[in-house]
């Protein structure tokens, strides 16, 4: 009896510190988030209502802020202001030509790279990756030259093999698939990611493949794309969202041109806010933006289903 | 015969990583190429392949045309600060997230996460005011002072995905023996995780270094600059003298590159990190 008594009284006070535990780990815990919590509510939560409250008045910097209601949005979308629509197609433009475009060269580069015959394989990786290392001004500055109509490398090449050369980022026409092209340059980065889910890939079912006759072409068809569309996906949300904020390329190497063809979106929010000082439209531009990329990430997860391979089947 | 398609196979293989090696090396080519040629050689025609004779002196002309020394320093000093505020606010925030047990936990870890998602023209502008009022536009303050807020969602989540691969019973273990967490922080999830660390470290580097945009809108008195606001208002400056252009981009590709093939390794595996559990 007595025994009884003195393991209950010690397992109260083993629950009682148990749950003093519980309770310190639960206050350490929030405070070693802190940093991150002040974080999110200092640099991205409270500057986006802010940044939505705004997009309702029309401050300018050296005006008295005033609410003027929807009309920021309302004078963008019914295209009083004509950039608008050309930034929003130019910039929707270049998502469409480089996100596909990026995801397929590098996704060749990977399996290129995952060929167990190949040698000197981590020199191959190594360059493909070393012009993402490079900073977006000097990168822009080196395609600018490249790009240069007389001097530049890539005419020169096309006079060498007596192509007719271009005119580059200086034809309305050009200037994006040329922007697209550099950032080919730059899906170094992509493929890495990708030669690390093809490498996740077990050879089981490679060898299945093999004994059921099938050629190359039915590994990469049955086996490997299927298996790499969460890699796929992921990439492709990464792509849009990164594509649609695209701003160094255009203030160093265009500054929107020419005829505004290259007037990506970010740049012409940058423009709107710290040229012409207009701080409250520029926030309705980028609410705008804010909205159409989480719309189109709420479509690419929606459609995911239907062909993102989940570990275990449906 | 199969021998024969085998080797076939292999060259085209072959064709294929060298035109795809050329394209990625062929613009560096350019650059160093162009850096060491003199104005008269630049704009002959057609294009030489070759500088001849190589004209060092371009590096010197163009380091000294603007204090380029200076927005070195300014440059090291934004990125020191950046990453060192990161790697101690990241980690202990991380090590929250992925061992400590407190209400709501993941759902504020899931929050932060879908910030990554958030175009950063959102927030420019309610920021820049923000700081703009506390008086700090033309400071560093505005580049430095985020990174010690969290150091980033992305940071967060990549060293949160190496911390949930220490057992557990490391922890408990620790605990038992009266160990505080911020005990279990520094002295046992840090060391372990020390090759995590260095990836973030990496990444911030590459990310501080090349940023453009928060130098371009937070600095502007000259000697403040860093060296990508310096190489873009240099470019304002000597539009047409395309040598000493690229001879002040080299300046700036190259630390990039030196810190890529010190920390080769991890930057390889930091990658692949972030695809494997998107």
């Amino acid at each position: 009896m007595r025994n009884l008594l003195t393991l209950t009284g010690s397992g109260k006070r083993h629950l009682k510190s148990l749950a003093r535990t519980k309770k310190q780990e639960a206050l350490i815990g929030v405070l070693f988030a802190s940093p991150a919590i002040f974080g999110f509510l200092l640099f991205i939560f409270i500057p986006m209502i802010a940044s939505l409250g705004m997009s309702f008045t029309d401050y300018a910097l050296v005006n008295k802020m005033r609410f003027i209601g929807l009309e920021n949005y309302v004078k963008l979308l019914n295209g009083t202001d004509p950039f608008f629509y050309k930034a929003l197609g130019v910039t929707t433009y270049y998502v469409l030509l480089s996100t596909p475009l990026c995801l397929i060269f590098a996704f060749f580069m990977a399996v290129l790279l995952n060929n167990e015959s190949i040698r000197g394989k981590a020199i191959f990786r190594t360059i493909f990756y070393l012009p993402t290392l490079i900073p977006v001004v000097a990168s822009s500055m080196i395609w600018l030259w490249l790009f240069n109509p007389d001097l530049g490398l890539i005419n020169t090449i096309l006079r060498v093999l007596h192509l007719p050369p271009g005119m580059w980022i200086y034809d309305e026409k050009t200037v994006i698939p040329s922007i697209v092209l550099m950032s080919l340059w730059t899906s170094g980065g992509t493929m890495i990611i990708f030669l690390a889910g093809l490498q996740g890939i077990p050879k089981q079912l490679y060898e299945s493949v093999e004994l059921d006759g099938g050629k190359s072409v039915h590994k990469l068809f049955y086996i490997t794309i299927p298996l790499m569309t969460p890699t796929i996906f992921f990439n492709l949300v990464i792509g849009f969202i990164y594509g649609f904020q695209v701003f160094t390329q255009a203030y160093i190497m265009t500054e929107g041109g020419p005829n505004n063809a290259s007037l990506f979106y970010t740049f012409y929010l940058y423009r709107t806010a710290f040229k012409f000082s207009k701080m409250a439209n520029a926030c309705a531009i980028g609410w705008i933006l804010f909205i159409i990329i989480a719309l189109l990430t709420l479509l690419i997860f929606k459609t995911s289903k239907e062909w993102v391979h989940t570990e275990g089947g449906r | 015969m199969n021998g024969n398609s085998r080797s076939l196979e292999k060259t085209v293989l072959y064709l294929f990583l060298a035109a795809i090696s050329i394209f990625c090396l062929l613009p560096f080519y350019w650059l160093l190429r162009s850096s060491l040629m003199g104005l008269v050689q630049i704009f002959e025609m057609p294009p030489m392949w070759f500088p001849a004779p190589v004209k060092f002196t371009n590096y010197s002309e163009a380091l000294t045309i603007l204090p380029f020394g200076r927005y070195f320093l300014n440059t090291v000093f934004i990125v020191v600060f950046t990453i060192t505020g990161t790697i101690l606010s990241s980690s202990v925030s991380a090590y929250s997230f992925a061992r400590l047990k407190w209400p709501h936990r993941d759902l504020v870890f899931g929050i932060l996460l879908s910030s990554m998602m958030l175009p950063y023209a959102v927030t420019l502008i309610p920021t820049y005011l923000g700081w703009s009022f506390l008086g700090a536009i033309d400071t560093y303050y505005p580049l430095i002072i985020p990174a010690w807020f969290g150091g980033g969602a992305f940071n967060i989540f990549l060293l949160r995905q190496f911390y949930l691969t220490i057992p557990g019973e490391l922890d408990e273990a620790a605990l038992i023996d009266g160990a505080g967490f911020f005990t279990i922080y520094s002295k046992i999830i840090m060391p372990l995780t020390r090759p995590a660390l260095i990836v973030v470290g990496l990444f911030t580097f590459l990310n501080c270094w090349n940023d453009f945009l928060g130098p371009l809108v937070y600095l502007n008195s000259e000697i403040k600059y860093t060296l990508a606001i310096g190489l873009e208002s240099f470019k304002g400056l000597y539009n047409a003298q395309w040598h000493l252009l690229m001879a002040a981009s080299t300046v700036v590709v190259f630390p990039a590159i030196i810190i890529f093939f010190i920390g080769q390794k991890y930057f390889i595996e930091g990658i692949a990190m972030t695809g494997l559990k998107g």
